[in-house]
């Protein structure tokens, strides 16, 4: 198993055609870290997470896991996504171990599915689940293979404030247990406040601003102030860190 | 120790009880009525036999030549000269959409010529092929062959073609093997669409058939139907009539118990809704 990476995003950039969706961005992830990129649509903070998790290749710059290329690094990385994205011809628990026969990939997910309460669904096909099921079994499916760095395009856009609030309790007890290294790409403020320890504003095709998250996540005051600051970098143009 | 973080109560929902009902009946409500109306104008005299036997002595003619040996031997020929189209046309067009579907270079080297050819009637082949093949069974077998083979060809072409991207996506963020892709995520999802296609063209099969064997043939249901008509025997015309009817809802049947097979996800998913 590779040590947990750190990450390294070195000038990287990416045009479509004439349009530059990102222009220079440039900084570091560290090994267990859960950092969020907040930002106004089109602001690049996908894009730049899809170029992370090699969807999409980069214009310009690279991103390097523990200084190798995705290519040479043994890193395991796991998407996301904001839509579930399950097999709907699969049962839960296929859809965990995409039928594989493997019994110790079959005792990974059903393990998984007993991590985010689903045990008595894996039999279930995801048409028969509700919208926050359906996303932790996106979850459970994102953590097989033992991955070490988690990348979430926001995961959670769609559901309503309760279930959104459980299943943000849920990817942080995760995250904190397996100690992963993540990165999420939210539109909420407060969320980002809520969950990061760090949160990157995308603003003008780079990385605009940093604010550290609160010291202490469950204390309201203290993410609403972060939450207010970040906001604040992303409306107008003054920084206050 | 991994410790579970209880989000809702975890309840599968039930499975619904199957209950049986008028409902079931009422499929075949029209046609039991249409055969009961049918004897008793016979009965009564409103329907001439000249014109409309009774359902009575269609029936009667079938037992009659089910017992000579004539029908089920025009029938096995019939049924075979189908399934073997079928399988030639259904299974070149599953092979050309499937190519086609997966590579851009055979899309651009294939799929205009294709589109063009289907455009042609198949059965304004017919000349050509009682020129090239005679009237023996290669003849009919290509036919239908040729007439199956578009609408297997167009399903599979679109079914893969219109597989959800962020699917295919997915798959690749895992690290899928090409093959793996494949199997589980394009095929899965262009199977409802295929399947259509097959439906598509078993009613293709029949109509193709009976032209042919009208046309051109000395055995098989369409050739019993023509003789026949030639000697006016009305209950046999009309026997190959029903007996089309009947092969063709099997084949329909068929055809939605491999759906019912193959796609139950998609019933269960809304049963529980």
């Amino acid at each position: 198993m590779t040590t947990k990476p750190e990450i390294t995003i070195d000038h990287i950039g990416k045009d479509y055609g004439q349009i530059t969706a990102l222009g220079d961005v440039s900084f570091n992830i560290e090994p267990g870290e859960f950092l969020a990129l907040v930002g106004m649509s089109g602001g690049g903070k996908s894009t730049l997470l899809r170029m992370i998790a090699g969807l999409e290749t980069p214009t310009r710059g690279q991103v390097l896991f523990n200084h190798e290329t995705r290519e040479d690094s043994a890193v395991v990385i796991r998407v996301m996504f904001q839509e579930d994205r399950l097999l709907p011809w699969m049962t839960v628990l296929d859809n965990l171990s995409f039928k594989s026969h493997d019994a110790q990939q079959q005792a990974e997910a059903k393990k998984l599915l007993h991590l985010v309460d689903l045990d008595e669904y894996a039999q279930q096909f995801p048409n028969q689940l509700s919208g926050g099921q359906k996303q932790r079994v996106a979850l459970a499916r994102a953590l097989m293979s033992h991955p070490q760095v988690l990348l979430l395009d926001e995961p959670l856009g769609a559901l309503d404030a309760l279930t959104r609030r459980k299943m943000q309790d849920l990817i942080l007890h995760i995250c904190e247990q397996q100690q992963l290294t993540t990165i999420l790409v939210t539109h909420d403020v407060n969320e980002a406040a809520r969950m990061a320890d760090r949160i990157v504003v995308m603003k003008h095709e780079t990385n605009y601003a940093e604010f550290n998250g609160p010291t202490d996540r469950h204390d309201a005051g203290q993410v609403g102030l972060v939450a207010e600051d970040v906001l604040d970098a992303i409306l107008h143009d003054k920084v206050e860190s | 120790m991994q410790k579970t973080v209880a989000l809702s109560p975890a309840l599968p929902p039930k499975p619904k009880t199957r209950s049986f009902s008028f409902k079931g009946f009422l499929p075949f409500l029209i046609p039991v009525l249409v055969v009961a109306i049918w004897q008793l104008s016979s009965s009564l005299g409103w329907l001439s036999t000249n014109i409309l036997p009774s359902p009575w002595a269609v029936l009667q003619d079938g037992v009659k030549l089910t017992q000579s040996g004539e029908l089920p031997k025009n029938m096995s020929i019939s049924l075979y000269r189908a399934t073997l189209g079928l399988v030639i046309g259904g299974g070149l067009g599953f092979v050309l959409g499937f190519v086609n579907g997966m590579s851009n270079t055979a899309r651009l080297l294939f799929d205009s010529s294709i589109q063009m050819v289907r455009n042609v009637p198949h059965l304004a082949l017919i000349p050509l092929i009682i020129i090239w093949l005679g009237i023996n069974e290669s003849a009919k077998i290509s036919l239908v062959a040729i007439g199956t083979m578009f609408p297997v060809y167009i399903n599979t072409f679109n079914g893969i073609r219109n597989v959800d991207p962020d699917l295919i996506e997915m798959g690749q963020s895992y690290n899928l093997s090409k093959r793996e892709l494949f199997q589980k995520i394009i095929f899965p999802a262009a199977l409802p669409q295929v399947l259509v296609g097959v439906r598509y063209a078993l009613g293709v099969m029949w109509t193709t058939l009976i032209v042919a064997e009208t046309i051109s043939a000395n055995s098989g249901i369409g050739y019993m139907s023509t003789n026949a008509e030639d000697f006016v025997d009305m209950e046999t015309v009309i026997l190959c009539i029903v007996i089309y009817a009947i092969l063709g809802k099997i084949s329909d049947l068929v055809a939605k118990s491999f759906e019912t097979l193959f796609l139950d996800w998609q019933t269960l998913g809304r049963s529980s809704k």
